[in-house]
């Protein structure tokens, strides 16, 4: 089985957020990139595939020569090999028709990406893929088994679970659930040596086209203070919730 | 030229979220100088989606189509989009509608806009205003394509009563076993139980409460308040309480009318995930937890004293007020 995981390189999850030039990008300065959760949850399901099934993992990230740290650790945590796409996206259209490319050429029986990027959360880019490749799609996945060339996933709804059957190949829109947080790899030495030598190809994007842009950012109004209410006084508690915040 | 509007409904019923996105469509088409079409599968009561702003409902009776189906969906959808040759696509922010738009999005070479939060800033050029950085900024986006998809966030718009004459007419999709190409096996869901998605209030509990047997009283305000019940990372983690309540910036993320956080210090990634909650209240023993900067409304006591006491009162009240 050959398996792509998909590898967005974001934020920290406990970053400040700021924006520079006049809001219309994001500041970095200061801040720790790191593997998309949703996506590091779906590459250490990729590793157990590797290890009890014997798949190939190759990962795949758009972005510019920043990235490459980010892909590194993939690596360490025992990703086979790594593919670059050089380009900056604009937008998680472009992302997807340059995974596209990818995900066509290497022929992949699974592609796994995240539900969505913890920066833009467009959560757009999966699905997209999954039809310009005309593979099957499950999104929102918190489990996955592969026999043959048939998958049995199960997806999150809302307020349960669908547990699913498709044909390879196909991508998953993953999350928590694929593995437990407790099962996530912290890259140890040997891995960390090992992926200094294991290929990472650079490519040159395909030149896809923009479909909308990210024109402005801003960071939501400050909160008014906190009202606090005695524990002994409840019934102004149940006063303002009904009265002034109209919430019940 | 009409906005094409996307409405969810279960075992027949509309869900509230049709009716937030048929509002919001109104919202559109009324600044674009055209009409709504909402597009319903199996439905009851088509016309109540008339009292929300449409004018038109293509609806969809298929017996293959009874349960959600994304591939098959989002075909139908595309094809009632070119009939009607809407340029403005609206979906919720639901599990389907977020597993649909973007394979509609390939389909009508359309750009997409998840989690927008308000009407269109403008037309020419079509801005909207959406979440990002899980909910830590607001990020303006330009769709530049022809054929537009928003999706909107949950109660972010609300409903909007406009009444209009819904016409409803049959629709009839192609579809072909490629559409069919998920076989679905099982469908686990809790019955009367209100979902972290579809609930106006939420009830939230974290590691303060020191135990899984310490959850009757969460589930007890959950009860009287019609509310669902959630729980911090740490605790699902344990495995006090099922993964499907973990709220925050890896679980699902919350948007109701009302959060309660009970013995939840309000982590950052904590936070990130239910700030789009309208109204916010946390009760901690310690006055410095980060979640009193979050929250509207504050009490720094125990929960084991004072929840109790406050389901009590509050069971006094919805039997005054109901």
């Amino acid at each position: 089985m050959k398996i792509l995981v998909c590898i967005s390189h974001v934020p920290d999850t406990t970053s400040k957020i700021n924006f520079t030039d006049d809001n219309t990008k994001f500041d970095t300065n200061g801040v720790q990139f790191v593997i998309n959760p949703n996506d590091e949850f779906g590459l250490t399901r990729a590793m157990w595939f590797k290890e009890k099934q014997g798949a190939t993992v190759d990962i795949v990230n758009v972005g510019g020569p920043e990235t490459e740290p980010t892909l590194r650790k993939a690596l360490a945590i025992g990703a086979d090999t790594a593919i670059r796409i050089d380009t900056e996206a604009l937008d998680g259209f472009q992302v997807a028709k340059e995974l596209s490319a990818v995900a066509k050429e290497g022929n992949y029986d699974l592609i796994i990406a995240g539900r969505e990027s913890i920066d833009y959360n467009g959560g757009m880019v999966p699905g997209m893929l999954a039809n310009l490749i005309d593979a099957s799609f499950v999104n929102t996945c918190i489990s996955l088994e592969v026999e043959g060339d048939t998958a049995t996933a199960t997806r999150e709804i809302d307020g349960g679970k669908e547990t699913v059957s498709a044909k390879l190949p196909l991508v998953i829109g993953g999350q928590k659930g694929l593995v437990e947080e407790s099962d996530l790899r912290i890259p140890n030495m040997r891995g960390i040596m090992m992926a200094r030598k294991k290929p990472l190809t650079v490519k040159e994007p395909s030149g896809a086209s923009v479909e909308t842009a990210a024109v402005s950012f801003e960071k939501p109004a400050p909160k008014g203070e906190v009202k606090l209410i005695d524990p002994e006084n409840l019934d102004q508690l149940i006063d303002l919730l009904h009265n002034e915040a109209k919430a019940i | 030229m009409s906005v094409l509007v996307y409405t969810e409904s279960e075992e027949g019923k509309f869900k509230k979220t049709a009716y937030e996105v048929v509002s919001y469509a109104r919202g559109i088409a009324d600044m674009m100088g055209t009409t709504v079409t909402a597009v319903a599968f199996n439905a009851d009561e088509t016309a109540s989606l008339g009292t929300y702003g449409a004018d038109k409902v293509m609806h969809v009776k298929n017996d293959k189509l009874g349960k959600f189906n994304a591939n098959a969906y989002a075909a139908a959808l595309t094809q009632a989009a070119k009939q009607e040759s809407a340029k403005v696509i609206v979906v919720s922010s639901s599990a389907n509608a977020k597993y649909l738009a973007p394979l509609l999005a390939i389909d009508l070479e359309a750009g997409y806009a998840s989690n927008v939060v308000a009407l269109p800033e403008s037309e020419s050029p079509f801005k909207v205003k959406r979440t990002a950085f899980t909910n830590k900024a607001f990020n303006h986006t330009e769709i530049k394509t022809d054929v537009k998809i928003v999706g909107l966030s949950k109660n972010s718009f609300g409903l909007k009563e406009s009444q209009k004459e819904a016409s409803e007419e049959g629709f009839e999709p192609g579809l072909d076993d490629k559409h069919f190409n998920i076989e679905v096996k099982s469908v686990d869901k809790a019955k009367d139980k209100v979902t972290i998605a579809d609930a106006e209030i939420v009830v939230s509990g974290g590691r303060g409460l020191k135990g899984p047997e310490n959850w009757g009283m969460i589930e007890e305000m959950a009860d009287i308040l019609g509310a669902a019940t959630a729980c911090s990372k740490p605790v699902s983690d344990m495995g006090w309480r099922p993964h499907s309540e973990h709220v925050g910036q890896t679980g699902k993320p919350v948007a109701s009318n009302l959060y309660i956080a009970i013995g939840i210090s309000g982590a950052i990634q904590h936070l990130a995930g239910i700030n789009a909650s309208k109204t916010k209240v946390v009760i901690n023993t310690d006055p410095e937890a980060p979640f009193f900067k979050a929250a509207d409304y504050g009490i720094v006591g125990d929960a084991f004293d004072v929840v109790p006491r406050l389901n009590e009162k509050l069971k006094e009240f919805k039997a005054n007020n109901s």
